[in-house]
């Protein structure tokens, strides 16, 4: 039987800020090495008060964290080499220039500048900055930023990669350019964990998944079980032509938009066949459907929804 | 495998070039206003007003405050390199690049405070260049003047950044200079011998610690001082044993930087 090394262990973990705002009550999670993880959360949940504990810009108030059996309260030096963290909000000095900032970065773990230069041109390279390796940190665009903040969290190559939403503000092209970096880091032997309000993200990169709320983790299991429990999924019709007045899809839960869209909610088990001949049957022609809402987003939405129910 | 010690010394010497490239970057700011304030201190204390003043405390007036001066651009810009660079990498948010990486708070001290202390230097060395066009510099003991101006520097570094660590607005890094560094240095016997004070003031002027550099300082330069050097020496490394064990103290507790 093969042990897997953990590359993250929380335990317990509480958090109350100085105003008595309770943001992490005994939050418990593990992540183990070469995962992709996801930590998600509606907007206050807790997350990146997670994050800010694990990489040492927030104080927690109880509890443990272990990063490759590491405590961070012991041995917080060799912990923290393992992680490369790329923040929420950009972080750079404005001033300094591109390559300035992933040498400086290298040389705080200890790598000198003639070890760190190959590895930041490396990076710049393979991130699309290498024009810019000169030009202050100010000047670059926001997408430049995001994989800027990703190339300065790789210089060290740590085992352990935290991005706390990194793609937020970047467009779908240059989304999709990053997640396949990601992958390819990840099929590397790097452990990420990534926080995202975009669930189709998390969705597509990601094995496991925390959904944390108030503070609390609500969910914690691999993606493939909790899609599987997903019993039922709503789809949106387009019709050719106008539904009649008296249009009715009887023992199904049904929504009509407008006169030519139709909202119909079907059990995850039901094929699609019934529904179309259901609507053959009176008339109706769809010319195209798509799911209404991305499937981890449903469920998302519910978990959160039911936590709010018992608080 | 690098050894602990050798990661920690790669990690002060590229936090020590990213603050000497700073001041260096910004040398209009940094290095230039201060030359040309002193150029205008020697003109017109030194050349205009210090010919009617006549000698003091042995030597033409342009000669003795010329060590002061020196001093005062030392301790000035090691003061505000230091307030001004770690406020601004709390501002900018880029002081998580530090405090994310293994790098040990008295490293992030000793970096910052080094840089403080480059620029100080910098400055005074550049200073001590332009008063050369005005006076003669016959330095009557150089391990003294040597050792007073690096740990003038030192403790002003330390002092601005303390004052970084509590600072919430640029305003609040300006206040201190502004209100009690600028004043304690006028006091501090730059232009003046203390003697020329009646006993009360005298008194009130030995508890200022710039009184005891600037004469440490000009006694190393001039071989003349208000006080006795030792007492210089032993005031001053006192304080920086206190401004860096309260600075550490706070950056252990996250002051100012961790939630």
């Amino acid at each position: 039987m093969t042990i897997t090394m953990k590359a993250l262990s929380i335990q317990n973990l509480t958090k109350v800020y100085n105003n008595g705002f309770e943001a992490l009550k005994g939050i418990s999670l593990d992540v183990n090495q070469g995962d992709f993880f996801a930590l998600l959360g509606p907007n206050g949940a807790g997350k990146s008060t997670t994050i800010g504990i694990i990489t040492s810009l927030v104080t927690k108030s109880s509890g443990s964290v272990r990063v490759f059996d590491t405590d961070i309260d012991i041995d917080s030096e060799t912990a923290k080499s393992y992680i490369g963290l790329v923040p929420q909000e950009f972080n750079f000095n404005g001033f300094e220039q591109v390559k300035h900032i992933l040498i400086s970065q290298a040389g705080y773990y200890g790598i000198p500048a003639n070890q760190a230069e190959p590895r930041a041109d490396e990076l710049l390279l393979q991130l699309g900055l290498w024009d810019k390796r000169h030009t202050p940190s100010r000047a670059l665009s926001g997408g430049m930023k995001r994989r800027l903040m990703i190339a300065r969290a790789l210089v060290h190559k740590p085992q352990l990669l935290i991005l706390d939403e990194p793609t937020a503000g970047v467009d779908i092209e240059l989304r999709r350019s990053m997640w396949l970096f990601l992958q390819a880091i990840n099929a590397q032997g790097t452990t990420i964990i990534l926080t995202t309000h975009y669930l189709e993200e998390a969705e597509k990169l990601c094995r496991n998944i925390a959904i944390i709320d108030k503070g609390v983790i609500v969910e914690n299991t691999d993606m493939k079980s909790l899609l599987n429990r997903l019993d039922k999924e709503t789809f949106v019709l387009d019709l050719k032509s106008p539904l009649s007045p008296d249009f009715t899809l009887s023992g199904r839960n049904y929504h009509r938009l407008d006169d030519t869209t139709l909202e119909v909610e079907l059990k995850r088990d039901e094929g699609l066949n019934n529904l179309f001949a259901a609507l053959s049957l009176q008339g109706v022609e769809v010319s195209s459907m798509k799911n209404k809402a991305n499937r981890l987003e449903e469920l998302f939405l519910a978990l959160v929804d039911k936590s709010d129910a018992t608080l | 495998m690098m050894t602990k010690f050798a990661r920690h010394r790669v990690a002060f010497s590229t936090l020590l070039a990213r603050e000497i490239r700073r001041f260096i970057r910004i040398w209009p700011q940094t290095l230039l206003p201060p030359a040309i304030t002193m150029t205008l201190y020697f003109v017109i204390f030194g050349n205009l007003i210090g010919s009617r003043i006549g000698e003091m405390g042995g030597f033409n007036y342009i000669q003795y405050i010329a060590p002061g001066i020196i001093m005062m651009s030392v301790i000035n810009n090691a003061y505000s390199n230091v307030a001004s660079s770690f406020f601004s990498a709390k501002f900018q948010n880029h002081i998580e690049e530090l405090l994310v990486a293994p790098v040990p708070n008295y490293l992030i001290l000793a970096g910052y405070v080094a840089g403080g202390t480059a620029r100080g230097l910098c400055v005074g060395l550049i200073v001590t260049l332009v008063s050369l066009f005005f006076t003669h510099l016959n330095i009557q003991h150089i391990f003294i003047t040597i050792s007073m101006v690096f740990l003038s520097a030192i403790l002003f570094a330390l002092g601005g950044f303390i004052n970084a660590i509590y600072a919430r607005s640029f305003d609040e890094i300006s206040i201190i200079p502004t209100f009690i560094l600028t004043p304690m240095t006028y006091l501090g016997g730059v232009f003046y011998s203390i003697s020329l004070l009646p006993e009360f003031w005298q008194n009130i002027s030995l508890l200022n610690p710039i009184l005891y550099m600037v004469n440490a300082f000009r006694y190393g330069m001039l071989g003349s001082s208000d006080i006795a050097v030792e007492v210089a020496f032993g005031i001053i490394i006192v304080c920086i044993i206190s401004l860096t064990s309260f600075a550490l103290y706070l950056l252990n507790k996250g002051t100012g930087i961790r939630d």
